[in-house]
This record gives C-alpha cells, sequence and structure tokens, in this order.
C-alpha cells in the first residue's frame, strides 16, 4: 500500500491506484476531460496533468500510478500553465458557439475556461469547420463534430459499456472527427448515456435539445419507476419558465451515481419515460362523468364499505393493489384494508406479461417495487387475477384497483362486464388509460415524482424518492387517500408524513426493522432476510 | 430611564399601534412613518399663520426664474453667453423632444440579410431580464449552421423596466432598444404585449 501526498495531504492507497483516483479521494479535483471512472484510461485530453517531484516533466495524473513516498503537486504554477495551454489547444477549433450549444451551463469547457483559462486568442488562422455541423446520429442523439475535443469517452462507452462499438474516430490531425461507422446508428438501448458523459456540447439528446436552458433546471433524486432495477436518477425539472415547454414541469431524467445499482448508467426506456408526469393526467375525482370533490368521492366509497361491513360480507370487496406504488402506499394498503377492515383479497399481482430484458440494468419485471409489495402484503390467496374473475362473475360488489390498466391486461370484455357486475368500481391512478371509461369512480393519483416514500428494487435495496413538486390538480398520494377513507370509516389511520408511515413499517415488519429515511438516504439499504 | 424622552415614548407608543411584523408589514411602516410627521409637525407662528412670507417667498421664485430665462433667451438673440442654457418649452404631443442617440426606448429584434431574425434563442436576455418580461420559444432551425431560432420572442411591454440588460446581453445584437419609441400607451394590457413579428416590424 504505497504513501504518497498531495497537495501536501498524506493519503495511502492500493498500489494500482492512479494519481487522479486518489487525489478524488482526498477530494482534490484535478480537471478532466477524457478521464471517467467507469471507464478505461485513454489519457489524451491532457489536461489533468500534474507535477510530480523528481519527475522532469509533468504527469497525466489519470494514467500514472502511484508510488510509494511520490509527493504530487496539482496546483503549482507548473501546473496551471500546462492546463491553460492544453485548453487552448482544445479550445481551437472549437466554434464557441455557446448560445445555442445546450451543454452550456455544464460544460467543462466552459467551466475550465472560467478557472484555468481565461487566455485572449491567439489564434490568426480561420477555424477548421467540418462538412456538417450538427446531424442525427440516431433516434435519440445528435452529433456536432466542431464542438467536440476528441475524448473518446463515448467510444469507449460503446466499446466497453455496451460493446456495441457504434463510434470513431476518424482521419488525423486537426481533421480527425469523431463519426459512427458508416452504416452504423447509434441505437443501443442505453444510448442516452452518451450525452451524460460528453464532457462538451457534441453529443446532445433530441428529447431535450432547446428545450430548456440547463440554468434554469431544479433537480430532486429519485429512483426510475420503469422497471424493478430501481435505477437511481435526478429528475430536472423547472416551473419557472412554463411558456417555453407547454406547461411541462418535467424536461428530463438523469442518472445518478448508485455503485450497487446503476453506476453511472441508465436505459433510455427509462430516461426518456417521464411524459406521463406531466401528460394525460387525471387530476379531479370522477363519479360517472361528473368532476366532484374529494369529500364527497371519499363518501361515496365509504357509503359502499360501511353497510357490507356491518352486515360482515368483506368477501364482497376486492382490493388489487399495485407494485408500482411506494412501500408506505402498500403499508397503508394492508393496514387499512387487511389488518382494519379484514378484508382478505388484497393483492397486486395481476400477472402481467414480462417485457424486455437484458443481463445490464432491464429487468424483465416492468414494476419498481415488486420485491416491497411481496414483503408487505405477502404472496397471500386469492391472487389478483382470482379477485378479477369473481368481480366478473358479479361475486364482489366493491373492487378498488390501483393503477392498473385493466383492459389492456384482461380485455375489453372482462372490464364491461366488471363494469356491469360490480356495484362500485373504484380506480385510483394517476394517468388517463383505457380503464377509466369504465370505472364508476376515479380518483386522482400523484405520480412517483410528487411523492415521498421508498420502493424496493430486484436486488431486496430500499431506495427512496423525494418529491419534486406538489401534486398535479388536486390529486393526491395514495396513502394520503387511503386516510381519508379512513377517517370516513371510523377507523382513523392518520400519519403526518411518509417519513412516520415509514416509522411504522420499521416498526412493525421485520424486515425493514432498523431502516429510517436517515439511514436509506441516497444510497438504499438492503431488506433483512 | 430610556422612556423619559417623549420623542421615544411616542415612537414606542406607534410601534405598538403600528406592529412593523407580519403581512403588509412595509405598509405599515410606511404608515408609522407618515403618522410619525403628523405628529411631530411644528405649531405656526403668527406671522406663519397670516400666510404672506409663503406667498412672496414662492412669487420670488417664480420672477426669479422668469427674469433669469427671459435675459438669458434676449442675450442669446444677440449671440451672447451661448454656453448657459435657458429653459425652453417643448410642444410635446405635436413635436417630440429630440432623443440623445444612447437613450434607450422600445426594442426592436434586427434581422439576417434573409429578413429572419438575427436571434438564436440563447435565452441570455430571458435570463437576465429583471422584470421577466421576456419569453422564448426556441426550435430547430432548418439550417444546421444556426441551429436554433426563436419560434416566438414575446416582451411584454407592461412588464418591462428599460434596464438594458437584454440589448447588453445579447451576444448576436438582436434585439436593440433604437427605435425612438417612447410613446407606448395601449387601452388594454394584452396590446402591450409585442410578439416576434411586431418586434421585427421598424
Amino acid at each position: 500500500m504505497p504513501n504518497l501526498t498531495i497537495d501536501g495531504k498524506k493519503i495511502e492507497v492500493p498500489a494500482g491506484t492512479t494519481i487522479i483516483q486518489a487525489a478524488d479521494k482526498l477530494g482534490i479535483d484535478i480537471p478532466r476531460y477524457c478521464y471517467h471512472p467507469a471507464l478505461p484510461v485513454a489519457g489524451n485530453c491532457r489536461i489533468c496533468m500534474v507535477e510530480v517531484e523528481k519527475q522532469a516533466k509533468l504527469q497525466i495524473a489519470c494514467y500514472t500510478p502511484v508510488a510509494e513516498g511520490m509527493v504530487v503537486k496539482t496546483t503549482s504554477p507548473k501546473v496551471l500553465e500546462a492546463r491553460k495551454t492544453v485548453l487552448e489547444f482544445l479550445l481551437v477549433n472549437h466554434p464557441v458557439d455557446c448560445p445555442v450549444c445546450d451543454q452550456a451551463g455544464e460544460c467543462k469547457l466552459q467551466d475550465y475556461y472560467m478557472e484555468h483559462g481565461q487566455y485572449d486568442s491567439r489564434l490568426a488562422d480561420v477555424k477548421v469547420k467540418k462538412e456538417k455541423k450538427a446531424f442525427s446520429i440516431g433516434p435519440t442523439v445528435m452529433l456536432d463534430q466542431e464542438r467536440c475535443i476528441l475524448c473518446t469517452r463515448c467510444v469507449r462507452f460503446a466499446d466497453n459499456i455496451t460493446k456495441t462499438s457504434e463510434f470513431g474516430v476518424f482521419d488525423r490531425g486537426d481533421h480527425s472527427q469523431l463519426d459512427v461507422y458508416p452504416g452504423k446508428q447509434l441505437d443501443n438501448k442505453y444510448s442516452g448515456n452518451v450525452v451524460d458523459i460528453c464532457p462538451v456540447g457534441a453529443l446532445t439528446d433530441k428529447d431535450f435539445r432547446f428545450k430548456c436552458r440547463v440554468w434554469y433546471l431544479d433537480k430532486t433524486n429519485s429512483i426510475c419507476p420503469g422497471c424493478s432495477m430501481g435505477c437511481n436518477i435526478t429528475v430536472e425539472w423547472d416551473k419557472t419558465r412554463p411558456h417555453q415547454h407547454k406547461k411541462a414541469r418535467v424536461m428530463r431524467l438523469k442518472p445518478r451515481l448508485n455503485p450497487d445499482v446503476n453506476d453511472y448508467w441508465m436505459c433510455d426506456v427509462g430516461r426518456y419515460d417521464y411524459h406521463f408526469i406531466d401528460e394525460n393526467r387525471i387530476q379531479y375525482p370522477q363519479l360517472k362523468d361528473e368532476l366532484i370533490s374529494w369529500g364527497k368521492a371519499i363518501g361515496t366509497l365509504a357509503q359502499t364499505i360501511k353497510p357490507l361491513q356491518d352486515a360482515g360480507r368483506m368477501d364482497r370487496i376486492g382490493i388489487i393493489a399495485s407494485a408500482k406504488l411506494t412501500n408506505e402506499d402498500l403499508f397503508v394498503i394492508r393496514k387499512l384494508f387487511k389488518d382494519t377492515l379484514k378484508i382478505s383479497q388484497v393483492d397486486f399481482r395481476v400477472g402481467e406479461k414480462p417485457g424486455d430484458s437484458d443481463n445490464f440494468l432491464i429487468k424483465a419485471d416492468k414494476n419498481p417495487n415488486t420485491a416491497g409489495a411481496l414483503a408487505i402484503l405477502g404472496d397471500s390467496q386469492p391472487d389478483a387475477q382470482a379477485i378479477i374473475a369473481k368481480a366478473k362473475q358479479g361475486q364482489i360488489d366493491l373492487l378498488y384497483v390501483f393503477g392498473h390498466d385493466l383492459v389492456k391486461l384482461f380485455g375489453k370484455d372482462t372490464v364491461e362486464q366488471i363494469y356491469k357486475n360490480v356495484k362500485l368500481f373504484v380506480f385510483q391512478c394517476s394517468n388517463i388509460n383505457d380503464t377509466c371509461g369504465y370505472a364508476h369512480l376515479i380518483l386522482p393519483s400523484s405520480v412517483y415524482a410528487e411523492k415521498e416514500g421508498t420502493f424496493t428494487n430486484c436486488q431486496q435495496r430500499v431506495q427512496r424518492i423525494w418529491p419534486a413538486f406538489f401534486p398535479l390538480g388536486d390529486s393526491k398520494g395514495d396513502w394520503e387517500i387511503l386516510s381519508l377513507l379512513s377517517e370516513q370509516l371510523g377507523a382513523p389511520i392518520k400519519y403526518r408524513g411518509s417519513q412516520e408511515v415509514f416509522k411504522d413499517i420499521a416498526g412493525t415488519m421485520s424486515a425493514f426493522s432498523q431502516m429510517s429515511y436517515e439511514k436509506i438516504a441516497d444510497q438504499g439499504m438492503v431488506l433483512k432476510k | 430611564m430610556e422612556n423619559s424622552n417623549p420623542n421615544q415614548q411616542r415612537r414606542l407608543e406607534l410601534e405598538k399601534y403600528f406592529d412593523a411584523r407580519g403581512p403588509f408589514a412595509y405598509l405599515r411602516l410606511v404608515q408609522m412613518k407618515r403618522a410619525w410627521k403628523q405628529s411631530n409637525r411644528r405649531e405656526l407662528t403668527w406671522w406663519e399663520s397670516t400666510y404672506i412670507p409663503s406667498v412672496v417667498s414662492g412669487i420670488w421664485l417664480t420672477s426669479k426664474h422668469f427674469f433669469h430665462n427671459l435675459s438669458l433667451h434676449i442675450l442669446h438673440v444677440f449671440g451672447l453667453f451661448k454656453d448657459v442654457p435657458a429653459a425652453v418649452t417643448f410642444q410635446y404631443p405635436e413635436k417630440p423632444r429630440p432623443l440623445a442617440l444612447r437613450s434607450r426606448t422600445r426594442h426592436r429584434l434586427t434581422k439576417r440579410e434573409d429578413g429572419s431574425p438575427r436571434c438564436v434563442a440563447c435565452m441570455m436576455c430571458e435570463t437576465v431580464c429583471p422584470a421577466r418580461c421576456i419569453e422564448i420559444t426556441a426550435a430547430e432551425h432548418p439550417d444546421p449552421n444556426i441551429e436554433k431560432y426563436p419560434a416566438e420572442f414575446i416582451l411584454d411591454l407592461g412588464k418591462c423596466v428599460y434596464c438594458g440588460f437584454c440589448v447588453e446581453v445579447c451576444p448576436e445584437d438582436a434585439i436593440r432598444m433604437d427605435t425612438g419609441k417612447l410613446n407606448i400607451a395601449e387601452y388594454s394590457r394584452e396590446n402591450m404585449i409585442y410578439d416576434k413579428k411586431r418586434l421585427m416590424e421598424e
């Protein structure tokens, strides 16, 4: 284990560590373009040069392994001069079209120029122009070769992470340019990640392009609800300039580092599946084509449950929960329906067909919280499919469905029969779908970006989601709706917030014991066996 | 001890009555100051209460300006004291006053040679605008060398404070405040909202 000193700070690191990794451990920021912790080292941008004592030349921090007794200086005059010079070279043919560049505001060229550059241009020649300016290289990404500084991060990403090898650097000298191989397109399932790792504006996201300036964005940590992998993400949203994007709030999703789950990456399906947060939302409670207040909606529901409760006919109530709900929602479902009302027909397994999957991040189970639902609701009988079958035959008076598009799952005829045979078909969902047309009572629930809670992913890891903004329209969080209902039924289940629900979960369920929001934090905690 | 000062006492009474906290605290503070001033008004003496000194000093000031300007205008006629300005009356709506070259007037969007706006929708003016009166919607330009253009550029003159930051920040010289138009009056707020087309007309 070599000992070394960086900027006067001592550290001991395993042999084979590079200087930049040791500096990162110490919290010393060395500028970088081509170096990315998840990719092999290329060492071509030369901005990370540092001074190592007893060595004549400056060394690149990303490729120089540490040695015993090494003394590294990252801010000596020689190093600062080198950074400035390297930056001048990198910017020689850069078009400096920051006004039209989407990267502006989060661009490393801008950042390092302000920090280390600040020189006056000495270029007497005309900048080398590329044949094409911005052009499409695939369904999701645009390439601008003039802005590219040839750090080859995207090349190494395609070679090593997705192993699809779409990118290459062609020609030589100042004619060299990044491009996709002839006849190839950047159309792998993780293509959006090249935009994240591109330190400049060469690769831009078609979905985000020109939609919003990055300095308007607010960021909220969250978990991707697209599949059971539960990739850690940041929801980036803007409410200050609604005219720019037709009043949509969420602008884009970005992956968030979690070495145990998704590392630095996320798949394209998850990345671009955020439009449902703002589009096509159910905003107000609805009783048979009539918009009503929450008081009336909950009252109608309670009036249906009470006679059944008095007559002791709880077998005529069916609850179909969903693995898209948070642990907190599922716990309140369990507490209200299973423990308080003693309803046995509570389940979430509707028998969805498994989606596509691979051996990296995409999982076949498209629900973010199947593990949590199993832990909280258990795999009791009858399952949701049996409940649906019973409802179809008219053996159920109240069917309460959370979020499942039944028309898609069971077909139009089944749902039509449920509509006819069930006295009150309650559908609690965030977005409008075909099933809404058959529901007697529609309750608007909020989406994951508006909720606080936790999801349990396929690795049994409990991860937190944070609310980015208030629910749209009159919609409410799922457990808050159930809390209102419990008050109407005379068995109030009251919590001041999701944190209190989670405290209750940790207190009552052994799998969640010793967990708390503080401990889960932004990296998650694994369920106990 | 500290309350022995009558002014201090009155101040404390006022503060008790006008709570300078909570909503509209600022308005209440203004109210308080006004009341403070009124309660401190000096009693007029007998001579002052005849109003003769005020009338005389008023006539004196007006006459001073009148004769000063009159004599200067007469001297100007004979070519004397040309560098000392004398007051002039402009017949404003009929004859507008000449504007300084750098005065900030109504905005306009400059054009390229083909008549399209020079603006590339970089949102700099929108970001810097302290009144939040600029609303730009960006879109992809068919020419990849231009890349970005404003699909809509809305400037609400009802909100604008004429600070000129938008002109200063523009990297493309696309917005200027040199139309010389200042007499912007409308019968509705909607008419004060200028869109791209209106801003590009001279």
